[in-house]
């Protein structure tokens, strides 16, 4: 798969908007010191007088966020995924979530492929976080396409969105001008055996695992759950009910993130064996991005061997 | 201001402390001794500074006022409902299921509530967003917002002040109740905020310092702070905590517990014996 082209959903973020920002005037973009890393800076360099840094005061870019919408903006506030959604997770709460202000937050170096700089900075918990507040929307998209048009998604729903960006250059595999709608899974491959639903960067390997199950004889049904938050349930039951059995794959902690929220609507509506596979209750560490997620069990790989148990082959 | 212009703010302030006495003692519950000591300013604010209007609350182009401490929540809906905002006889219903009159302010529920606030530290954030939304806008409109002294402990307190002086704020002004009581006592006891003007001048605010039972003094330093360009200004304003009632005033006991009969009785009959007098009758 060398030839395939690999793009940082934190790079598609800062070109989207940099995109929506010439066509929108009243969108606005706040960061934290960080508009290098969470590539706002594409935007920045575009739109200098839309572009607000807040220093490194997160709590603060929040509300501040948050008071700019009352006025009719639309702020864009990033960080990294550790600071916007765990920093400042009371002002998420409080000051965005409560009064269900139209605020988009921009979280990139999501989950473990952070790498080098090691567990500080690998957040496996912000699904958790920002799925126990009301109202909240979030997405988590699988390439760079899909972020794009997760952002501009996002711009266009009224409410607080939480986006879910990643450092590492992954495959894109979706085509441009693909039809993103928030809260809508999406089936990339049809199957029987067992349906894997993931988000993320584990999407692309869900739909390696997919080709490698086939050759294997487990017909895998493969689901990209971009939107963690409000969840595709019609799509999960259906998924449940067709295949028996459901693999969760995410970027994340097995606790409280998609896979939680698979089985919170299946144990209630449809019981039906789920396996999860994310990061199990522990923290990262340093190293690199690629080695780590083989060494957590984020790899198609793994994918393989849990289906295959599961399916007892 | 001539003697009979301050008179009738003394007596809409006088109607305004009855608010949150009928608020409290309605609600077994709430925060009087804070809404007290602000009283006198939330009714300068409401009743002679800002360009706002009861029959259109959300009007894009009226000046914000955030509550950064939030829990004074009686004493914004007192102000707020003798603005003609909402009835006055709502006041009691304060902090009752079901009621709109939320314990700490939802501006979902409550008109003329311009921020959900009650978590302290965040008001005054919110409030430097809309100040920068509004500059970045052409728009004229001012920004007010009110902090305890205890509140200035959070530290997102200084986060908002580092980021008003930053982007010039002219537009913010940040009132700091200094009635020097908090929960737990003194607040140079339980985690002394002082010297606040000095801080806040550190931090890059014009700052005024005042008797914010004064209206003269009032009047001038929120004029001033109009007239001041290129910082946000800080008021820092000396008052009592629990002002207007005789027992409550000076006690931090009275920081958040409501009334019972008893002395929900001798403290309306205070503040209508104030209220007659300031009337003349």
């Amino acid at each position: 798969m060398a030839d395939v082209k690999k793009v940082a959903t934190r790079d598609a973020y800062g070109k989207a908007l940099a995109a929506l920002g010439a066509e929108h005037e009243n969108l606005v973009v706040l960061d934290a010191d960080l508009a290098n890393a969470t590539k706002t800076q594409t935007f920045q360099k575009a739109f200098p007088d839309r572009h607000f840094d807040c220093g490194i005061a997160e709590a603060n870019m929040i509300c501040v966020a948050a008071g700019m919408s009352t006025t009719g903006l639309v702020p864009f506030a990033s960080s990294f995924a550790m600071f916007a959604s765990g920093r400042a997770f009371e002002q998420v709460r409080n000051s965005i979530g409560y009064p269900h202000l139209n605020v988009k937050i921009g979280a990139t170096h999501g989950g473990i492929s952070v790498g080098e700089d090691g567990a500080s900075h690998q957040c496996c918990e912000d699904f958790a976080l920002m799925r126990s507040i009301p109202g909240m929307t979030i997405i988590c998209p699988a390439d760079g396409v899909e972020a794009e048009a997760a952002v501009k998604a996002a711009y266009e729903m009224e409410g607080p969105v939480y986006l879910r960006f990643g450092r590492l250059a992954i495959p894109v595999f979706h085509e441009e001008g693909f039809n993103f709608q928030i809260g809508k899974g999406e089936v990339l491959r049809e199957g029987t055996d067992v349906a894997i639903i993931a988000n993320g960067l584990l999407v692309y390997e869900a739909i390696q695992a997919g080709e490698q199950l086939a050759q294997q004889g487990i017909d895998a049904m493969v689901i990209n759950m971009a939107t963690v938050k409000p969840l595709d349930e019609e799509l999960v039951l259906a998924a449940a009910k067709k295949c028996g059995k459901v693999i969760t794959c995410e970027e994340h902690s097995v606790i409280g993130g998609l896979g939680e929220a698979v089985c919170s609507l299946l144990s209630e509506k449809l019981p039906t064996p789920v396996k999860r596979i994310g990061v199990n209750d522990e923290f990262g560490h340093s190293g690199p991005a690629a080695a780590l997620l083989k060494q957590f069990g984020l790899s198609a790989e793994h994918i393989v061997e849990v289906a295959k148990d599961f399916c007892g082959k | 201001m001539t003697e009979q212009e301050i008179k009738s703010l003394q007596a809409i302030a006088c109607k305004v402390r009855m608010g949150v006495i009928e608020g409290t003692h309605g609600a077994k519950a709430g925060h009087p001794g804070g809404s007290m000591s602000a009283a006198d300013m939330f009714t300068y604010l409401y009743f002679k500074e800002m360009n706002i209007d009861p029959a259109d609350p959300k009007n894009e182009n009226r000046d914000r006022f955030v509550l950064s401490k939030g829990h004074t929540a009686p004493g914004l809906y007192a102000t707020l409902a003798n603005r003609g905002f909402f009835p006055v006889e709502d006041l009691p219903t304060l902090r009752h299921i079901d009621s709109y009159l939320q314990g700490h302010p939802n501006m979902n529920t409550v008109p003329g509530v311009d921020m959900s606030t009650g978590s302290l530290g965040q008001g005054i954030s919110v409030a430097a967003g809309m100040a920068l939304g509004a500059k970045h806008q052409g728009k004229s409109y001012r920004v007010y917002t009110l902090l305890g002294d205890g509140e200035i402990q959070e530290g997102q307190v200084w986060e908002a002040c580092m980021f008003s002086a930053h982007y010039k704020l002219d537009n913010l002004c940040v009132i700091v109740d200094n009635n020097g009581l908090q929960i737990d006592g003194p607040v140079d006891k339980v985690m002394s905020p002082y010297p606040i003007d000095e801080k806040l001048k550190a931090f890059g605010f014009h700052v005024e310092v005042i008797d914010g039972h004064d209206y003269n003094q009032i009047e001038a330093a929120l004029n001033t702070a109009k007239t001041v360009k290129g910082q946000p200004t800080a008021i820092v304003m000396h008052t009592t905590k629990g002002k207007g009632v005789s027992f409550m005033e000076g006690q931090a006991s009275w920081h958040g517990k409501a009334p019972n009969d008893e002395e929900y009785a001798i403290a309306m009959g205070e503040l209508k014996a104030a209220l007659a007098e300031l009337e003349g009758k």
